[in-house]
Protein backbone atom coordinates (compact mmCIF):
# COMPACT_ATOMS: atom_id res chain seq x y z
CA UNK A 1 0.00 0.00 0.00
CA UNK A 2 1.60 3.17 -1.11
CA UNK A 3 0.86 6.52 0.78
CA UNK A 4 1.08 10.21 0.16
CA UNK A 5 1.28 12.75 2.66
CA UNK A 6 2.22 15.84 4.26
CA UNK A 7 4.66 15.80 7.13
CA UNK A 8 3.80 17.13 10.69
CA UNK A 9 6.24 16.94 13.13
CA UNK A 10 5.29 17.06 16.93
CA UNK A 11 7.04 17.74 20.14
CA UNK A 12 10.07 20.56 18.88
CA UNK A 13 8.88 23.10 21.57
CA UNK A 14 9.07 21.20 24.48
CA UNK A 15 12.61 20.38 25.97
CA UNK A 16 12.76 16.64 24.44
CA UNK A 17 12.87 17.77 21.36
CA UNK A 18 10.69 15.45 19.25
CA UNK A 19 10.69 12.65 22.00
CA UNK A 20 8.29 10.85 23.87
CA UNK A 21 4.81 12.37 22.52
CA UNK A 22 3.07 10.89 25.19
CA UNK A 23 -0.77 10.01 25.51
CA UNK A 24 -1.46 12.53 27.68
CA UNK A 25 -0.43 15.42 24.65
CA UNK A 26 -2.41 12.85 21.95
CA UNK A 27 -5.51 12.80 23.65
CA UNK A 28 -5.83 14.85 26.88
CA UNK A 29 -7.53 12.89 29.79
CA UNK A 30 -10.56 15.28 30.32
CA UNK A 31 -12.02 14.07 26.92
CA UNK A 32 -11.41 10.18 28.41
CA UNK A 33 -15.32 10.17 28.59
CA UNK A 34 -15.94 10.03 25.26
CA UNK A 35 -15.88 7.11 23.07
CA UNK A 36 -16.94 9.01 19.43
CA UNK A 37 -14.04 8.95 17.24
CA UNK A 38 -14.87 12.46 16.11
CA UNK A 39 -14.85 14.25 19.36
CA UNK A 40 -11.90 12.97 20.45
CA UNK A 41 -10.14 13.44 16.54
CA UNK A 42 -11.07 17.70 17.58
CA UNK A 43 -8.67 17.57 20.56
CA UNK A 44 -5.72 15.56 18.99
CA UNK A 45 -2.70 16.86 19.94
CA UNK A 46 -4.50 19.64 21.73
CA UNK A 47 -1.83 20.39 24.53
CA UNK A 48 1.13 21.60 22.21
CA UNK A 49 -1.10 22.52 18.79
CA UNK A 50 -4.76 23.44 19.69
CA UNK A 51 -5.78 23.73 16.00
CA UNK A 52 -3.89 20.84 14.61
CA UNK A 53 -7.33 19.11 13.78
CA UNK A 54 -8.09 22.39 11.90
CA UNK A 55 -5.11 22.33 9.60
CA UNK A 56 -4.60 19.00 9.03
CA UNK A 57 -5.57 17.49 5.69
CA UNK A 58 -6.60 13.80 5.25
CA UNK A 59 -3.79 12.10 4.72
CA UNK A 60 -1.23 13.27 6.81
CA UNK A 61 1.33 12.32 8.35
CA UNK A 62 2.82 12.38 11.82
CA UNK A 63 7.09 12.10 12.43
CA UNK A 64 7.91 11.74 15.85
CA UNK A 65 11.01 10.43 18.02
CA UNK A 66 12.10 7.99 20.54
CA UNK A 67 9.17 6.47 22.58
CA UNK A 68 6.28 8.13 20.64
CA UNK A 69 2.63 7.26 22.63
CA UNK A 70 4.41 6.40 25.65
CA UNK A 71 1.84 6.80 28.65
CA UNK A 72 -1.45 5.59 29.41
CA UNK A 73 -3.11 2.55 27.76
CA UNK A 74 -6.09 4.92 26.59
CA UNK A 75 -7.23 3.35 23.14
CA UNK A 76 -8.75 6.97 22.74
CA UNK A 77 -5.34 8.17 21.35
CA UNK A 78 -4.72 5.99 17.70
CA UNK A 79 -8.47 6.58 17.72
CA UNK A 80 -8.15 10.44 18.03
CA UNK A 81 -5.23 10.54 15.34
CA UNK A 82 -7.42 8.07 13.06
CA UNK A 83 -10.40 10.24 12.73
CA UNK A 84 -8.66 13.18 11.79
CA UNK A 85 -7.56 11.37 8.51
CA UNK A 86 -3.95 10.41 9.29
CA UNK A 87 -3.57 6.88 8.39
CA UNK A 88 0.21 6.65 9.83
CA UNK A 89 2.77 7.85 12.50
CA UNK A 90 6.43 7.21 11.69
CA UNK A 91 8.72 7.50 14.92
CA UNK A 92 12.24 6.39 15.61
CA UNK A 93 9.99 3.74 18.73
CA UNK A 94 7.23 3.67 19.87
CA UNK A 95 5.95 2.75 23.48
CA UNK A 96 4.89 -0.72 23.38
CA UNK A 97 1.37 -0.25 24.46
CA UNK A 98 0.55 2.24 22.00
CA UNK A 99 2.59 0.04 19.23
CA UNK A 100 -0.31 -2.77 19.87
CA UNK A 101 -3.26 -0.38 20.12
CA UNK A 102 -2.31 1.43 16.71
CA UNK A 103 -2.13 -1.92 15.08
CA UNK A 104 -5.28 -2.97 16.67
CA UNK A 105 -7.43 0.09 15.48
CA UNK A 106 -6.30 0.37 12.08
CA UNK A 107 -3.38 2.72 12.48
CA UNK A 108 -0.20 1.90 10.85
CA UNK A 109 3.22 2.81 12.50
CA UNK A 110 6.42 2.44 10.87
CA UNK A 111 9.43 2.59 12.57
CA UNK A 112 12.59 4.62 10.97
CA UNK A 113 14.67 7.92 11.85
CA UNK A 114 13.42 10.46 9.87
CA UNK A 115 12.78 12.92 12.08
CA UNK A 116 15.83 14.98 11.17
CA UNK A 117 15.73 14.45 7.64
CA UNK A 118 12.17 15.96 6.93
CA UNK A 119 10.45 19.35 7.14
CA UNK A 120 7.21 20.94 8.30
CA UNK A 121 4.77 20.65 5.47
CA UNK A 122 6.45 18.55 2.80
CA UNK A 123 5.31 15.81 0.88
CA UNK A 124 6.62 12.28 1.49
CA UNK A 125 5.59 9.14 -0.30
CA UNK A 126 5.32 6.14 1.74
CA UNK A 127 5.47 2.32 0.72
CA UNK A 128 3.72 0.71 4.07
CA UNK A 129 4.07 -2.82 2.94
CA UNK A 130 7.64 -2.12 1.64
CA UNK A 131 8.51 0.32 4.61
CA UNK A 132 10.53 2.28 1.92
CA UNK A 133 10.05 6.23 2.50
CA UNK A 134 10.80 8.38 0.05
CA UNK A 135 11.52 12.53 1.18
CA UNK A 136 12.63 15.05 -0.36
CA UNK A 137 16.04 14.89 0.87
CA UNK A 138 16.78 11.20 1.12
CA UNK A 139 14.77 7.40 0.66
CA UNK A 140 14.47 5.51 3.61
CA UNK A 141 14.08 2.19 4.74
CA UNK A 142 11.83 1.66 8.39
CA UNK A 143 12.22 -1.11 10.01
CA UNK A 144 10.19 -3.98 8.69
CA UNK A 145 6.84 -5.17 10.95
CA UNK A 146 7.00 -7.70 13.04
CA UNK A 147 5.59 -10.92 11.36
CA UNK A 148 3.54 -11.59 13.74
CA UNK A 149 1.44 -8.14 13.19
CA UNK A 150 1.60 -8.64 9.45
CA UNK A 151 -0.14 -11.49 9.57
CA UNK A 152 -2.85 -10.04 11.97
CA UNK A 153 -2.81 -6.83 9.56
CA UNK A 154 -3.79 -9.42 7.06
CA UNK A 155 -6.61 -10.67 9.29
CA UNK A 156 -8.22 -7.41 9.28
CA UNK A 157 -6.72 -6.54 12.45
CA UNK A 158 -7.00 -8.54 15.90
CA UNK A 159 -11.02 -7.49 15.77
CA UNK A 160 -11.95 -9.38 12.59
CA UNK A 161 -9.41 -11.77 13.40
CA UNK A 162 -11.53 -12.67 17.41
CA UNK A 163 -14.78 -12.54 14.82
CA UNK A 164 -13.38 -14.92 12.44
CA UNK A 165 -12.66 -17.45 15.50
CA UNK A 166 -15.37 -16.67 17.06
CA UNK A 167 -17.59 -17.37 14.09
CA UNK A 168 -15.89 -21.25 13.91
CA UNK B 1 19.57 -22.21 29.73
CA UNK B 2 17.97 -20.78 32.77
CA UNK B 3 14.84 -18.80 32.74
CA UNK B 4 14.19 -15.32 34.45
CA UNK B 5 11.04 -15.20 36.93
CA UNK B 6 8.87 -13.48 33.94
CA UNK B 7 10.14 -16.28 31.52
CA UNK B 8 9.01 -18.78 33.55
CA UNK B 9 5.39 -17.36 34.57
CA UNK B 10 5.29 -16.86 30.41
CA UNK B 11 6.42 -20.39 29.57
CA UNK B 12 4.01 -22.10 31.45
CA UNK B 13 0.81 -20.08 30.80
CA UNK B 14 1.70 -20.33 27.06
CA UNK B 15 2.01 -24.53 27.92
CA UNK B 16 5.72 -24.44 26.67
CA UNK B 17 8.54 -25.92 28.85
CA UNK B 18 10.76 -22.55 27.51
CA UNK B 19 10.39 -19.48 26.41
CA UNK B 20 13.16 -17.41 25.33
CA UNK B 21 13.31 -13.19 24.72
CA UNK B 22 11.14 -12.34 21.40
CA UNK B 23 9.11 -15.60 21.30
CA UNK B 24 5.85 -14.38 20.42
CA UNK B 25 3.54 -16.64 22.23
CA UNK B 26 -0.25 -17.58 23.00
CA UNK B 27 -1.27 -17.73 26.65
CA UNK B 28 -4.09 -18.28 29.20
CA UNK B 29 -4.55 -15.46 30.67
CA UNK B 30 -5.76 -15.57 35.15
CA UNK B 31 -7.48 -12.21 34.84
CA UNK B 32 -8.60 -9.29 32.25
CA UNK B 33 -9.29 -5.81 34.13
CA UNK B 34 -10.75 -2.29 32.65
CA UNK B 35 -11.86 0.54 34.53
CA UNK B 36 -14.46 2.90 33.56
CA UNK B 37 -12.08 4.53 30.86
CA UNK B 38 -11.09 1.49 28.82
CA UNK B 39 -13.82 -0.80 29.60
CA UNK B 40 -16.49 1.49 27.55
CA UNK B 41 -14.34 0.53 24.22
CA UNK B 42 -13.85 -2.98 25.27
CA UNK B 43 -17.78 -3.42 25.46
CA UNK B 44 -17.71 -1.68 22.16
CA UNK B 45 -15.41 -4.53 20.61
CA UNK B 46 -17.35 -7.12 22.40
CA UNK B 47 -20.59 -6.66 20.95
CA UNK B 48 -18.86 -5.64 17.51
CA UNK B 49 -16.96 -9.05 17.34
CA UNK B 50 -20.38 -10.58 18.22
CA UNK B 51 -19.08 -12.46 21.63
CA UNK B 52 -22.09 -14.03 23.78
CA UNK B 53 -19.74 -13.79 26.70
CA UNK B 54 -16.88 -13.50 28.78
CA UNK B 55 -14.02 -16.48 29.04
CA UNK B 56 -14.95 -16.53 32.98
CA UNK B 57 -17.05 -14.50 34.79
CA UNK B 58 -15.00 -14.76 37.80
CA UNK B 59 -11.76 -13.31 35.49
CA UNK B 60 -12.61 -10.32 34.46
CA UNK B 61 -12.79 -7.59 36.54
CA UNK B 62 -14.20 -4.17 36.56
CA UNK B 63 -13.45 -0.52 38.55
CA UNK B 64 -15.04 2.15 38.08
CA UNK B 65 -12.22 4.18 39.81
CA UNK B 66 -10.99 7.24 37.19
CA UNK B 67 -14.37 9.57 37.37
CA UNK B 68 -15.31 8.37 40.49
CA UNK B 69 -17.93 9.91 42.08
CA UNK B 70 -18.92 10.55 38.02
CA UNK B 71 -17.55 13.37 37.60
CA UNK B 72 -20.55 14.40 34.71
CA UNK B 73 -23.05 12.99 32.82
CA UNK B 74 -20.27 10.90 29.86
CA UNK B 75 -18.71 9.28 32.52
CA UNK B 76 -22.10 8.05 34.45
CA UNK B 77 -23.41 7.05 31.47
CA UNK B 78 -19.90 4.46 30.95
CA UNK B 79 -20.25 3.33 34.11
CA UNK B 80 -23.85 2.35 33.84
CA UNK B 81 -23.24 0.61 30.42
CA UNK B 82 -20.24 -1.30 32.18
CA UNK B 83 -23.22 -1.84 35.30
CA UNK B 84 -25.46 -3.39 33.07
CA UNK B 85 -22.65 -5.76 30.65
CA UNK B 86 -21.76 -7.16 34.31
CA UNK B 87 -25.32 -7.45 35.46
CA UNK B 88 -26.30 -9.25 32.22
CA UNK B 89 -22.72 -11.74 32.09
CA UNK B 90 -22.74 -12.46 35.85
CA UNK B 91 -19.63 -10.58 36.54
CA UNK B 92 -18.79 -11.15 40.21
CA UNK B 93 -15.69 -8.49 41.10
CA UNK B 94 -17.11 -5.08 39.25
CA UNK B 95 -16.13 -2.32 41.47
CA UNK B 96 -18.29 0.99 42.31
CA UNK B 97 -19.42 3.69 44.47
CA UNK B 98 -18.66 2.42 48.26
CA UNK B 99 -16.48 -0.67 46.98
CA UNK B 100 -14.11 1.37 44.72
CA UNK B 101 -11.17 1.47 45.05
CA UNK B 102 -8.41 2.71 42.78
CA UNK B 103 -7.90 -0.52 40.89
CA UNK B 104 -4.28 -1.07 40.81
CA UNK B 105 -4.56 -0.81 44.97
CA UNK B 106 -7.69 -2.49 45.28
CA UNK B 107 -7.32 -5.67 42.84
CA UNK B 108 -4.35 -7.33 45.17
CA UNK B 109 -6.09 -6.05 48.14
CA UNK B 110 -8.61 -7.88 47.28
CA UNK B 111 -6.33 -10.92 46.74
CA UNK B 112 -7.85 -11.02 43.16
CA UNK B 113 -4.16 -11.49 42.16
CA UNK B 114 -1.34 -14.25 43.46
CA UNK B 115 1.78 -14.63 42.79
CA UNK B 116 2.54 -16.48 39.48
CA UNK B 117 -0.84 -14.47 37.42
CA UNK B 118 -0.28 -13.68 34.18
CA UNK B 119 -2.84 -10.54 34.20
CA UNK B 120 -3.75 -8.02 31.60
CA UNK B 121 -5.52 -4.77 31.90
CA UNK B 122 -6.87 -1.93 29.90
CA UNK B 123 -4.67 0.00 32.02
CA UNK B 124 -0.94 0.75 31.30
CA UNK B 125 -0.19 0.73 35.56
CA UNK B 126 -1.87 -3.04 35.26
CA UNK B 127 2.30 -3.58 35.99
CA UNK B 128 1.93 -2.80 39.48
CA UNK B 129 1.13 -6.50 40.57
CA UNK B 130 4.27 -7.49 39.37
CA UNK B 131 4.97 -6.93 43.38
CA UNK B 132 3.49 -10.07 43.96
CA UNK B 133 5.47 -12.26 41.71
CA UNK B 134 3.22 -12.17 38.98
CA UNK B 135 3.38 -11.14 34.98
CA UNK B 136 0.67 -8.43 34.98
CA UNK B 137 0.98 -6.02 32.07
CA UNK B 138 -1.66 -2.87 30.70
CA UNK B 139 -2.64 -2.92 27.25
CA UNK B 140 -5.49 -1.06 25.14
CA UNK B 141 -9.42 -2.29 25.13
CA UNK B 142 -9.33 -4.13 21.99
CA UNK B 143 -6.20 -6.43 23.58
CA UNK B 144 -8.03 -6.48 26.51
CA UNK B 145 -11.63 -7.66 24.30
CA UNK B 146 -9.76 -10.37 23.45
CA UNK B 147 -8.64 -12.02 26.68
CA UNK B 148 -11.82 -11.13 28.29
CA UNK B 149 -13.31 -13.26 25.81
CA UNK B 150 -10.81 -15.90 24.83
CA UNK B 151 -9.12 -16.04 28.24
CA UNK B 152 -5.82 -16.13 26.19
CA UNK B 153 -3.34 -13.56 25.17
CA UNK B 154 -0.36 -13.22 22.52
CA UNK B 155 2.71 -11.59 24.03
CA UNK B 156 5.96 -11.13 22.64
CA UNK B 157 8.58 -12.26 25.76
CA UNK B 158 10.57 -9.74 27.04
CA UNK B 159 13.92 -9.57 27.68
CA UNK B 160 15.15 -9.17 31.39
CA UNK B 161 16.65 -6.03 32.99
CA UNK B 162 18.05 -6.74 36.34
CA UNK B 163 18.31 -4.44 39.19
CA UNK B 164 20.18 -5.33 42.28
CA UNK B 165 19.30 -3.27 45.03
CA UNK B 166 21.42 -3.49 48.27
CA UNK B 167 22.30 -0.91 51.21
CA UNK B 168 20.72 0.10 53.90
CA UNK B 169 17.50 3.04 53.39
CA UNK B 170 18.11 6.91 55.12
CA UNK B 171 15.46 7.99 56.81
CA UNK B 172 12.44 9.03 54.90
CA UNK B 173 13.60 7.12 51.51
CA UNK B 174 11.15 4.67 50.13
CA UNK B 175 10.15 2.93 46.92
CA UNK B 176 9.19 5.94 45.09
CA UNK B 177 12.73 6.97 45.45
CA UNK B 178 14.03 4.39 44.03
CA UNK B 179 12.35 4.11 41.18
CA UNK B 180 12.44 7.60 40.42
CA UNK B 181 16.12 7.15 40.76
CA UNK B 182 16.57 4.44 38.39
CA UNK B 183 13.80 6.24 35.68
CA UNK B 184 16.10 9.27 35.85
CA UNK B 185 19.16 6.76 35.37
CA UNK B 186 17.72 4.85 32.61
CA UNK B 187 15.30 7.12 31.21
CA UNK B 188 11.41 6.89 30.13
CA UNK B 189 12.45 4.51 27.40
CA UNK B 190 15.38 2.98 29.25
CA UNK B 191 13.51 -0.04 29.47
CA UNK B 192 11.30 -0.02 26.27
CA UNK B 193 9.37 -3.35 26.13
CA UNK B 194 12.06 -5.02 28.96
CA UNK B 195 10.65 -6.43 32.08
CA UNK B 196 12.44 -5.40 34.83
CA UNK B 197 13.43 -7.20 37.73
CA UNK B 198 14.05 -5.70 41.37
CA UNK B 199 16.20 -8.06 43.87
CA UNK B 200 18.35 -7.60 46.52
CA UNK B 201 18.68 -7.00 50.61
CA UNK B 202 17.60 -3.96 49.92
CA UNK B 203 14.11 -4.91 48.56
CA UNK B 204 14.11 -7.49 50.98
CA UNK B 205 13.69 -4.76 53.75
CA UNK B 206 11.01 -2.88 51.77
CA UNK B 207 7.29 -3.10 52.51
CA UNK B 208 5.08 -4.54 50.00
CA UNK B 209 3.05 -1.18 49.92
CA UNK B 210 6.59 0.77 48.59
CA UNK B 211 7.25 -2.50 46.17
CA UNK B 212 4.18 -1.96 44.60
CA UNK B 213 4.82 2.00 44.34
CA UNK B 214 8.45 0.80 42.37
CA UNK B 215 6.41 -1.54 40.07
CA UNK B 216 3.76 0.27 39.03
CA UNK B 217 6.09 2.91 37.84
CA UNK B 218 7.69 0.20 35.84
CA UNK B 219 5.92 1.66 32.53
CA UNK B 220 7.13 5.32 32.89
CA UNK B 221 10.70 4.07 31.79
CA UNK B 222 9.16 1.72 28.66
CA UNK B 223 8.82 -1.13 30.49
CA UNK B 224 6.61 -4.18 30.24
CA UNK B 225 6.47 -5.22 33.27
CA UNK B 226 8.08 -4.94 37.05
CA UNK B 227 8.27 -8.04 38.95
CA UNK B 228 9.51 -9.11 42.08
CA UNK B 229 10.84 -12.44 44.25
CA UNK B 230 8.54 -13.85 46.60
CA UNK B 231 9.28 -13.35 49.88
CA UNK B 232 7.78 -14.00 53.67
CA UNK B 233 6.30 -10.59 52.86
CA UNK B 234 4.51 -11.34 49.92
CA UNK B 235 3.47 -14.55 51.49
CA UNK B 236 2.05 -12.91 54.29
CA UNK B 237 0.36 -10.37 52.39
CA UNK B 238 -1.39 -12.77 50.26
CA UNK B 239 -2.25 -15.21 52.99
CA UNK B 240 -6.05 -14.54 53.99
CA UNK B 241 -6.49 -12.52 50.77
CA UNK B 242 -5.70 -14.78 48.08
CA UNK B 243 -8.86 -15.88 46.49
CA UNK B 244 -6.81 -18.44 44.20
CA UNK B 245 -3.89 -20.78 44.42
CA UNK B 246 -0.91 -19.45 43.89
CA UNK B 247 2.69 -20.40 42.45
CA UNK B 248 5.86 -19.45 43.68
CA UNK B 249 8.89 -18.49 40.44
CA UNK B 250 11.92 -17.72 40.73
CA UNK B 251 14.55 -16.95 38.47
CA UNK B 252 17.07 -19.17 37.52
CA UNK B 253 21.07 -18.57 38.59
CA UNK B 254 22.05 -18.92 34.77
CA UNK B 255 19.04 -16.81 33.76
CA UNK B 256 20.39 -14.34 31.39
CA UNK B 257 19.30 -10.25 31.32
CA UNK B 258 19.84 -7.94 28.95
CA UNK B 259 21.65 -5.61 31.54
CA UNK B 260 21.85 -5.88 35.13
CA UNK B 261 22.48 -2.67 36.88
CA UNK B 262 23.55 -2.88 40.68
CA UNK B 263 22.83 0.12 43.03
CA UNK B 264 23.15 1.24 46.41
CA UNK B 265 20.38 2.44 48.07
CA UNK B 266 22.04 3.82 50.78
CA UNK B 267 23.53 6.77 48.25
CA UNK B 268 19.87 7.17 47.22
CA UNK B 269 18.10 10.45 48.76
CA UNK B 270 14.65 12.30 48.34
CA UNK B 271 13.95 12.54 44.79
CA UNK B 272 11.93 14.53 42.66
CA UNK B 273 10.82 14.00 38.93
CA UNK B 274 10.30 17.80 37.64
CA UNK B 275 7.91 18.47 34.32
CA UNK B 276 7.11 17.15 32.15
CA UNK B 277 8.66 13.66 32.29
CA UNK B 278 9.08 11.28 35.12
CA UNK B 279 12.85 11.04 34.27
CA UNK B 280 14.03 14.66 34.93
CA UNK B 281 14.96 13.75 38.24
CA UNK B 282 16.51 15.53 40.35
CA UNK B 283 17.31 15.98 44.75
CA UNK B 284 14.71 17.64 46.48
CA UNK B 285 17.27 20.07 47.67
CA UNK B 286 17.82 21.37 44.44
CA UNK B 287 13.95 22.40 44.06
CA UNK B 288 13.87 23.79 47.83
CA UNK B 289 12.44 27.55 45.89
CA UNK B 290 9.77 26.05 43.71
CA UNK B 291 6.75 27.43 45.14
CA UNK B 292 3.07 25.05 44.76
CA UNK B 293 -0.43 25.66 44.64
CA UNK B 294 -0.99 22.05 45.39
CA UNK B 295 -0.17 19.09 47.20
CA UNK B 296 -1.44 15.53 45.81
CA UNK B 297 -1.14 12.67 48.00
CA UNK B 298 -3.03 9.54 46.48
CA UNK B 299 -3.13 7.56 43.19
CA UNK B 300 -2.44 3.66 42.51
CA UNK B 301 1.64 4.57 43.42
CA UNK B 302 1.54 6.12 46.69
CA UNK B 303 -2.15 6.16 47.82
CA UNK B 304 -1.42 3.18 50.54
CA UNK B 305 -1.56 3.17 54.10
CA UNK B 306 2.32 3.13 54.81
CA UNK B 307 2.14 6.93 52.16
CA UNK B 308 -0.69 7.79 54.62
CA UNK B 309 1.20 7.29 57.74
CA UNK B 310 4.30 8.83 56.74
CA UNK B 311 2.01 12.28 55.56
CA UNK B 312 0.04 12.09 59.17
CA UNK B 313 3.66 11.74 60.97
CA UNK B 314 4.85 15.08 59.16
CA UNK B 315 1.61 16.85 59.45
CA UNK B 316 0.66 16.06 62.87
CA UNK B 317 0.73 19.27 64.51
CA UNK B 318 1.55 21.21 61.58
CA UNK B 319 -0.88 23.69 59.12
CA UNK B 320 -1.01 23.57 55.54
CA UNK B 321 0.02 26.54 54.04
CA UNK B 322 -2.43 29.25 53.42
CA UNK B 323 -2.45 29.44 49.48
CA UNK B 324 -2.15 25.39 49.47
CA UNK B 325 -4.53 22.71 48.82
CA UNK B 326 -3.14 19.77 50.45
CA UNK B 327 -5.39 16.89 48.78
CA UNK B 328 -5.12 13.36 50.40
CA UNK B 329 -6.92 10.76 48.66
CA UNK B 330 -6.95 6.90 50.30
CA UNK B 331 -6.56 4.62 47.60
CA UNK B 332 -9.04 1.86 48.55
CA UNK B 333 -11.82 1.92 51.02
CA UNK B 334 -10.36 -0.04 53.46
CA UNK B 335 -7.25 2.32 53.42
CA UNK B 336 -9.92 4.71 53.60
CA UNK B 337 -11.25 2.86 57.08
CA UNK B 338 -7.96 2.20 58.74
CA UNK B 339 -5.98 5.74 57.89
CA UNK B 340 -9.59 6.60 59.91
CA UNK B 341 -9.24 4.55 62.68
CA UNK B 342 -5.74 5.01 62.82
CA UNK B 343 -6.49 8.17 63.95
CA UNK B 344 -5.18 10.09 60.58
CA UNK B 345 -7.97 12.06 59.10
CA UNK B 346 -8.17 14.16 62.56
CA UNK B 347 -4.78 15.24 61.40
CA UNK B 348 -5.68 15.70 58.60
CA UNK B 349 -8.20 17.98 59.06
CA UNK B 350 -6.49 20.16 61.81
CA UNK B 351 -4.04 20.62 59.37
CA UNK B 352 -6.20 21.87 56.79
CA UNK B 353 -6.10 18.96 54.44
CA UNK B 354 -8.61 17.90 51.88
CA UNK B 355 -9.82 14.26 51.89
CA UNK B 356 -10.97 12.84 49.11
CA UNK B 357 -12.84 9.22 48.51
CA UNK B 358 -10.51 6.98 46.75
CA UNK B 359 -10.78 7.83 43.32
CA UNK B 360 -7.96 8.35 40.28
CA UNK B 361 -9.10 11.70 40.45
CA UNK B 362 -6.72 15.04 40.14
CA UNK B 363 -3.60 12.39 39.22
CA UNK B 364 -5.17 12.53 35.42
CA UNK B 365 -6.59 15.82 35.35
CA UNK B 366 -9.95 14.07 36.40
CA UNK B 367 -11.73 16.04 38.66
CA UNK B 368 -11.26 16.67 42.34
CA UNK B 369 -8.42 18.93 42.12
CA UNK B 370 -7.55 20.09 38.38
CA UNK B 371 -4.82 23.37 38.08
CA UNK B 372 -5.55 26.62 36.08
CA UNK B 373 -3.04 27.74 33.79
CA UNK B 374 0.13 28.60 35.96
CA UNK B 375 -0.64 26.51 38.68
CA UNK B 376 2.03 24.11 39.77
CA UNK B 377 1.69 20.77 41.75
CA UNK B 378 3.48 18.25 43.77
CA UNK B 379 2.12 14.88 43.53
CA UNK B 380 2.49 11.23 45.04
CA UNK B 381 1.15 10.39 41.24
CA UNK B 382 3.28 8.41 38.57
CA UNK B 383 3.33 11.08 35.70
CA UNK B 384 4.19 14.92 35.01
CA UNK B 385 3.35 15.33 31.10
CA UNK B 386 2.67 18.39 29.55
CA UNK B 387 -1.56 18.81 30.98
CA UNK B 388 -1.52 16.27 32.59
CA UNK B 389 -2.93 16.99 35.91
CA UNK B 390 -5.48 20.11 34.18
CA UNK B 391 -4.03 22.79 32.04
CA UNK B 392 -1.38 22.20 29.55
CA UNK B 393 0.18 25.39 31.29
CA UNK B 394 0.20 23.77 34.63
CA UNK B 395 3.24 21.92 35.75
CA UNK B 396 3.28 18.58 38.27
CA UNK B 397 6.54 17.36 40.13
CA UNK B 398 6.68 14.38 41.25
CA UNK B 399 7.64 12.79 44.42
CA UNK B 400 6.87 10.55 47.24
CA UNK B 401 4.61 11.23 50.21
CA UNK B 402 7.17 12.45 52.84
CA UNK B 403 8.52 15.08 50.42
CA UNK B 404 4.76 16.22 49.25
CA UNK B 405 3.71 16.13 52.44
CA UNK B 406 6.46 18.26 54.00
CA UNK B 407 5.55 20.86 50.90
CA UNK B 408 2.23 20.94 51.67
CA UNK B 409 3.69 22.77 55.01
CA UNK B 410 6.23 24.89 53.53
CA UNK B 411 4.36 26.03 50.47
CA UNK B 412 7.57 24.95 48.16
CA UNK B 413 8.96 22.28 47.37
CA UNK B 414 11.10 20.90 50.69
CA UNK B 415 12.40 18.20 52.74
CA UNK B 416 10.51 16.84 55.70
CA UNK B 417 13.30 17.76 58.01
CA UNK B 418 12.61 21.47 56.94
CA UNK B 419 9.31 20.77 57.97
S1 LIG C 1 -4.30 6.70 39.96
FE1 LIG C 1 -3.57 7.70 38.13
S2 LIG C 1 -2.09 6.35 37.22
FE2 LIG C 1 -3.24 5.18 38.74
S3 LIG C 1 -4.85 4.17 37.58
FE3 LIG C 1 -5.65 6.11 38.33
S4 LIG C 1 -5.26 7.59 36.69
FE4 LIG C 1 -4.02 5.81 36.30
Amino acid sequence: MKLKGRVWKFGHNIDTDGHNIDTDIIIPAQYLAHTDPKVLGEHCMEPLHPEFHKKVKKGDIIVGGLNFGCGSSREHAPIAISAIGIPLVIAKTFARIFYRNAFNKGLALLEADIDDVVEEGEEIEVDISSGVITCKKAVIQAKPIPPFMVELINHGGLVKYLKKKLEE
Amino acid sequence: MGMTITEKILAVHAGKDFVEPGEIIDARIDLALANDITAPLSLEEFDKVGAKKVFDPEKVVFVLDHFTPNKDILSAGNCKKIREFSKKHGIRYCFEGGECGIEHALLPEQGLVVPGDLVIGADSHTCTYGALGAFSTGMGSTDVTYGMVTGRIWLKVPESIKFNCSGKWQKWVTGKDLILNIIGMIGVDGALYAAMEFEGGAISALSMDSRFSIANMAIEAGGKNGIFKVDEKTLAYVKGRGKRPYTVYESDKDASYMKVYEIDVSKIGLKVACPSLPSNVKDVGELEHIEIDQSVIGSCTNGRIEDLEITAEILKGKKVAKHVRCIIIPATPTIYGEALKRGFFGIFLEAGCIISPPTCGPCLGGHMGVLAKGERAIATTNRNFIGRMGHSESEVYLSGAAVAAASAIKGRIAHPEEA
